[in-house]
């Protein structure tokens, strides 16, 4: 088993079914189908494959494991370098999981252009899987931009009226920032003369450089989170976006940022990010109040949802910061859960976006009368969205805030009041759309979810349960890596302490 | 038998939830009532094993969350305070499973309410059988999120939906407080298992604790955090306004989840807790003052609210409030004593209540009512049953607990004691009148409902008359039963090591030697208040009316239940939306917006038109070269630091 480069045929994959795709001939609607079958099929067998990292996986390191490593360019000493530990192995179950119910959620929502949308998802999900296996920082820098093309392209082909302007929006935001990433690893690469990752944990960089590295890489991952004030190009995207596009966005792309201050900021630059915390909590209090009110004035569904993304991943960064083996552990919760809960959510506003074609959330009001099933699944991840417990928003959640007390009482205590607003616009939002009197004519003959509809939501509802209820089976995998991280972090702080101890001092 | 107590509640809400298609109304009524049934019958036998022969246990399920120093396990803790708590949720929710295949026969969504029911048990189950302050909150926001969509159960009305939110927003407010009081249990006792902490309680006593930049008491700052939630849920001053907009839904939602159950689950947790409030003095005082206020305050609105059904919320925040100052001095016995003999009969009100409204063809204003106690005796006796428990009229379940109360208060000899005291006697006296006023307007005097409705007032089916004789048992025999054990000579052996108070604490004993005035004073005034309301209502009904022209401000305050939503709106709502809006127009597009990508792209494009008309017109050079420029600097700097 652990002979086969697993994690290589789980990011290639895809690209086989790709292969397939672009060999299919034939007219019109047969085309059609069986181009959605294979993309299906092969998002499918990309997931079951990407299990076996889950069950084979061994807690009881914090070592990276199925490593594979093949030279790749010598001269620069650049490798094909992969290798996953408890950070990452669920970035990358994330990741396969939302390709498949993508393309279902697109089978009848996209009729043009069908083939190239496909093979669009596809070639994601390889950069997405590469993204988090990379061990390189030239591969890893690939594939973290490459993730761009395509989901421009989704954006700018098949969005909405003002796609355009959305896309470049993304487009610029993140490329700016990754300019200054870019950057970064090339200093990085100077002062160390390695490009893999692996051996630059365990470098020290003077702390003078690190204040410098440690905002160009805040450049980038800060667009990617989003955290404010950099956060607007995220509801225009996900307005313009088509359905399964929104679901990648907020379900893995909104990680890239919080993964990349995990992976590199934090224990590579340890000192510069004890040091820049306060910045962090403040941009995240301010991201989480200030978004959960703007969410409650929205009157567009997908733009509503948008902003909660944002302070969700407010949570996550004060999470991340806050450096504890709690809200460390919180935070890759919060992620993992607003990763198919807000998922579901932007499927939830695409299944009566296919009916009625608007995302206006006067538009509808009264649903559960003809949608019972539609206003159960609904309300399910709205709780989930809210942090009830038992759901798994509440674990992530609570365990963030659990660990933001012990490291600030301010930052606890601001935060938590979003829990108060977070429910204020769900429930606002609930309310106008499914309850209530149905008397708008258009409505009146709306259907209720189709079996495949309810495909797309029964694993999400039983990952919502499972987490929430029993969430040890996750836990368990993150402890060994998390636990290391911490151990580092806490050193730093500790010194910084010191250092400002002598200071003070003299 | 332990768990299928609790878990039979759960595995009925899901069969009549999930499957009510194929059950039929008729299925998930006998689903769930048979269920609930068999898990009241079972919880007697707990009740005798745990809290009478003393075999407390714990029982863990598994383990649920672990991180770090932080573990949390799904676990059923049954001692006697666990016990009375499962004993009367499951009897009383029994009885109104029962009462609501009555009352909401012919409703469109049977299988829903029931299932609704059921779950709802399940979750307070929960709730008082954590072993832990996580599963607590666990049961405590999963009440919730039932009680929201109870209230919101006919959700075709604005009104049902806008108080169902109303409901789960201002909970939400005291869970935000009892979030951070585990959060911070968590920081001092590095853990948020009940025996641990309170085994930790008497040490960390004294020590400060750093919250929001100040230093505080420890224990004093954890329990204050933790009470607000007690308050979010049981409706006490501040926190009160949604349990009376509550009473849009379905009556014996109002009975089972807004009186006799999940509204206590404040008092459960300050009872629960009485190991940590015991060491923080000032917290105790700090719930004697809200909760006699409360007391107080909500009687006063009680005596001027016109709809029955808000009548009877306003008084379960009053006596609320009287199970809070008693918990604050120390009396945490009688205060579940309390507790447990107002479910019975406020359950009992409500239910009665609900089927005076059924009579009266869906009415609920007491101005519309009267002149029908002939036409529907047995609800006219079992109100009166209700309302002579509630008054504290000697001998019946109410003149026990709250005699108690008013006793323990008055002999905790503090400023305090004595301020609970002396509102909680005035409170007495106005419950007396407004629930006299309440009988009087709604069964005596002439009929002033319409003529087509009085021809169909009739008495209750069977179906819902049967429960209501069993609590009717219960608020007539509950306190005579009970006051040996729960606070009577017993009461060391009934509760051992459930609720801890101080030795210097020692209100309840006292209670038993205070001067006779004390104890006849309550009574007296029960009297005074059915006497006064019968003036009133009965001999001079033009009084009330003349009362309120001439003392127009008071009434009106009064009746506009101190204007405390019109505050919150004011304070709260509307600055929220003017924000929120103001944040995304201004905030996020002419500022973010309009400085960053848009104003780059315009200031770009109106140079590049400047540039290209001055120029060749291949302004990309320039640009390319400036950002080439740009990146060179700052390559060349990074470098630089790090040679």
């Amino acid at each position: 088993m652990q002979d086969l480069p697993l994690l290589s045929l789980v990011i290639f994959l895809p690209l086989v079914g790709v292969a397939f795709i672009l060999l299919i001939r034939g007219e019109g609607e047969v085309q059609n189908r069986n181009v959605r079958n294979v993309a299906l099929w092969t998002s499918l067998a990309t997931f079951a494959l990407s299990i076996l990292l889950w069950t084979n996986f061994d807690t009881t390191t914090s070592a990276f494991q199925f490593e594979e490593e093949i030279p790749w360019i010598p001269g620069f000493d650049i490798n094909y370098h992969l290798g996953v530990d408890g950070i990452s192995v669920f970035f990358v179950l994330l990741s396969t999981l939302l390709t498949p119910i993508c393309v279902l959620a697109s089978w009848e929502a996209i009729q043009k252009h069908v083939k190239e949308y496909m093979i669009a998802f596809l070639v994601l999900e390889t950069f997405m899987v590469g993204m988090f296996c990379a061990l390189d920082f030239v591969l890893f820098y690939l594939f973290f931009e490459g993730v761009l093309i395509p989901m421009f392209l989704i954006i700018g082909v098949w969005g909405g009226p003002a796609r355009i302007y959305a896309a470049f929006k993304l487009f610029l935001y993140t490329l700016a920032g990754s300019v200054l990433m870019l950057l970064a690893i090339l200093t990085i690469y100077f002062y160390a003369d390695t490009f893999d990752i692996p051996t630059l944990l365990n470098v020290r960089i003077p702390v003078e450089t690190q204040y410098w590295l440690w905002l160009a890489f805040l450049a980038s991952f800060a667009v990617k989170v989003p955290m404010w004030p950099v956060h607007t190009w995220l509801p225009d995207a996900h307005v313009e976006a088509p359905t399964a596009g929104s679901v990648i966005l907020a379900g893995v792309l909104l990680k890239m940022g919080a993964y990349g201050f995990l992976r590199f900021s934090i224990p590579m630059l340890p000192e510069a990010s004890v040091y820049f915390t306060p910045l962090i909590y403040a941009l995240s209090i301010i991201a989480i109040i200030y978004t959960s009110l703007v969410a409650l004035a929205q009157e567009d569904m997908k733009k509503l949802i948008a902003y909660s993304s944002v302070a969700h991943m407010g949570f996550v960064t004060i999470g991340i910061f806050a450096g504890n083996t709690q809200s460390v552990e919180g935070a890759i919760i919060v992620m993992l859960s607003h990763g198919f809960v807000s998922a579901a959510l932007f499927l939830c506003v695409g299944v009566v976006y296919d009916r009625m074609h608007s995302r206006d959330i006067a538009t509808y009001g009264g649903l559960v009368h003809r949608m019972p099933l539609y206003a159960f699944v609904f309300m399910v991840f709205m709780m989930a969205s809210v942090g009830l417990p038992g759901t798994s928003g509440f674990i992530g959640e609570f365990l963030v805030l659990v660990g933001a007390f012990q490291a600030n009482t301010w930052v606890a205590f601001l935060a938590a009041t979003g829990v108060i607003l977070g429910a204020a616009y769900m429930l606002w939002l609930y309310r106008r759309v499914v309850f209530g009197e149905l008397t708008k004519k258009s409505l009146k003959d709306i259907l209720d979810l189709s079996p495949r509809e309810i495909l797309i939501f029964a694993p999400l509802i039983l990952l919502v349960f499972w987490m929430g209820l029993y969430p040890a089976p996750f836990l368990d995998v993150l402890h060994e890596s998390v636990g290391n991280l911490v151990e580092r972090y806490e050193l730093a702080r500790i010194a910084a302490e010191n250092v400002a101890m002598v200071n003070s001092g003299k | 038998m332990y768990s299928a107590a609790i878990f039979l509640p759960l595995a009925a809400a899901i069969l009549a939830g999930f499957f009510g298609r194929w059950l039929g109304d008729r299925g998930a009524q006998l689903v769930t009532c048979g269920a609930m049934v068999v898990a009241a019958a079972l919880s007697i036998p707990i009740f005798l094993d745990v809290a009478i022969e003393g075999h407390g246990q714990v029982i863990p399920i598994f383990s649920w969350i672990e991180s770090g120093a932080l573990e949390v396990v799904w676990a059923l803790k049954f001692d006697t305070l666990t016990a009375v708590m499962v004993l009367v949720v499951n009897v009383v929710s029994a009885m109104i499973h029962i009462y609501s295949i009555g009352y909401m026969h012919g409703d469109r969504s049977v299988p829903r309410f029931m299932a609704y029911l059921s779950l709802f048990t399940f979750f307070m189950l929960m709730l008082v059988s954590a072993n832990d302050l996580v599963q607590l909150y666990f049961g405590w926001e999963g009440v919730g999120l039932v009680s929201y969509l109870l209230i919101g159960f006919w959700y075709d009305r604005p009104s049902a939906n806008a108080a169902a939110i109303k409901a789960f927003l201002v909970n939400r407010v005291g869970d935000f407080g009892f979030g951070l009081g585990i959060f911070g249990v968590f920081y001092l006792f590095g853990s948020v298992m009940l025996d641990v902490v309170f085994a930790g309680a008497p040490e960390k006593a004294g020590t400060l604790l750093n919250f929001l930049g100040y230093d505080f008491d420890a224990l004093t700052v954890l329990c204050l955090l933790l009470f607000v939630g007690a308050m979010g849920k049981s409706a006490q001053l501040g926190l009160h306004t949604w349990l009376p907009d509550a009473m849009e839904g379905p009556t014996p939602v109002s009975a089972l989840i807004h009186a006799a159950t999940m509204v206590t689950a404040g008092v459960f947790m300050v009872a629960r807790l009485s190991p940590l409030f015991e060491y923080a003095p000032f917290a105790l005082n700090v719930v004697a003052v809200v909760g006699a206020s409360t007391a107080f305050f909500a009687a006063t609105i009680g005596l001027v609210q016109n709809d029955i059904k808000r009548v009877i919320a306003y008084s379960t925040c009053s006596q609320l409030g009287y199970m809070f100052f008693a918990a604050g001095v120390s009396a945490y016995a009688a205060s579940v004593f309390h507790l447990m003999t107002h479910a019975f009969f406020k359950a009992l009100l409500f239910l009665a209540a609900g089927s005076v409204i059924h009579a009266f063809s869906d009415e609920q204003d007491m101005r519309k009512m009267g002149g029908v106690w002939k036409k529907i005796p047995v609800t006219y006796t079992l109100m009166w049953i209700g309302s002579l428990a509630l008054a504290g009229v000697p001998f019946f379940a109410g003149y026990y607990s709250k005699d108690m109360i008013l006793e323990s208060a008055y002999a905790a000899h503090t400023l305090v004691g004595q301020y609970a005291f002396w509102l909680g006697v005035g409170a007495a006296l106005m419950t007396a009148f407004y629930s006299w006023r309440l009988i009087l307007m709604t069964f005596h005097g002439k009929p002033r409902a319409d003529a087509h409705v009085m021809e169909h007032v009739h008495e209750s089916p069977k179906v819902m008359l049967l429960p209501l004789v069993v609590l009717a048992m219960g608020a007539i025999f509950a306190g005579y039963a009970g006051y040996e054990y729960f606070v009577g000579h017993g009461m060391d052996a009934f509760w051992r090591d459930a609720i801890l108070v101080l030795p210097e604490h020692s209100a309840i004993v006292d209670a038993h030697h205070v001067p006779e005035w004390v104890k006849l004073l309550p009574v007296v005034m029960g009297a005074a208040g059915i006497g006064l309301a019968y003036l009133f209502y009965m001999l001079a009904p033009s009084l009330p009316g003349l009362l309120a022209a001439r003392m127009q401000g008071l009434y009106l305050f009064l009746l506009n239940k101190w204007y405390f939503d019109e505050l919150y709106d004011r304070l709260f709502v509307n600055p929220a939306k003017w924000l929120g809006r103001g944040f995304w127009k201004q905030g996020d597009g002419a500022l973010i917006d309009g400085v960053g990508p848009d104003g780059v792209a315009a200031a770009a494009l109106s140079l590049a038109r400047r540039a290209s008309r001055l120029q060749t017109g291949y302004v990309y050079h320039y640009a390319f070269a400036m950002l080439a420029g740009v990146a060179a600097l700052v390559t060349w700097y990074l470098i630089g630091k790090a040679g």
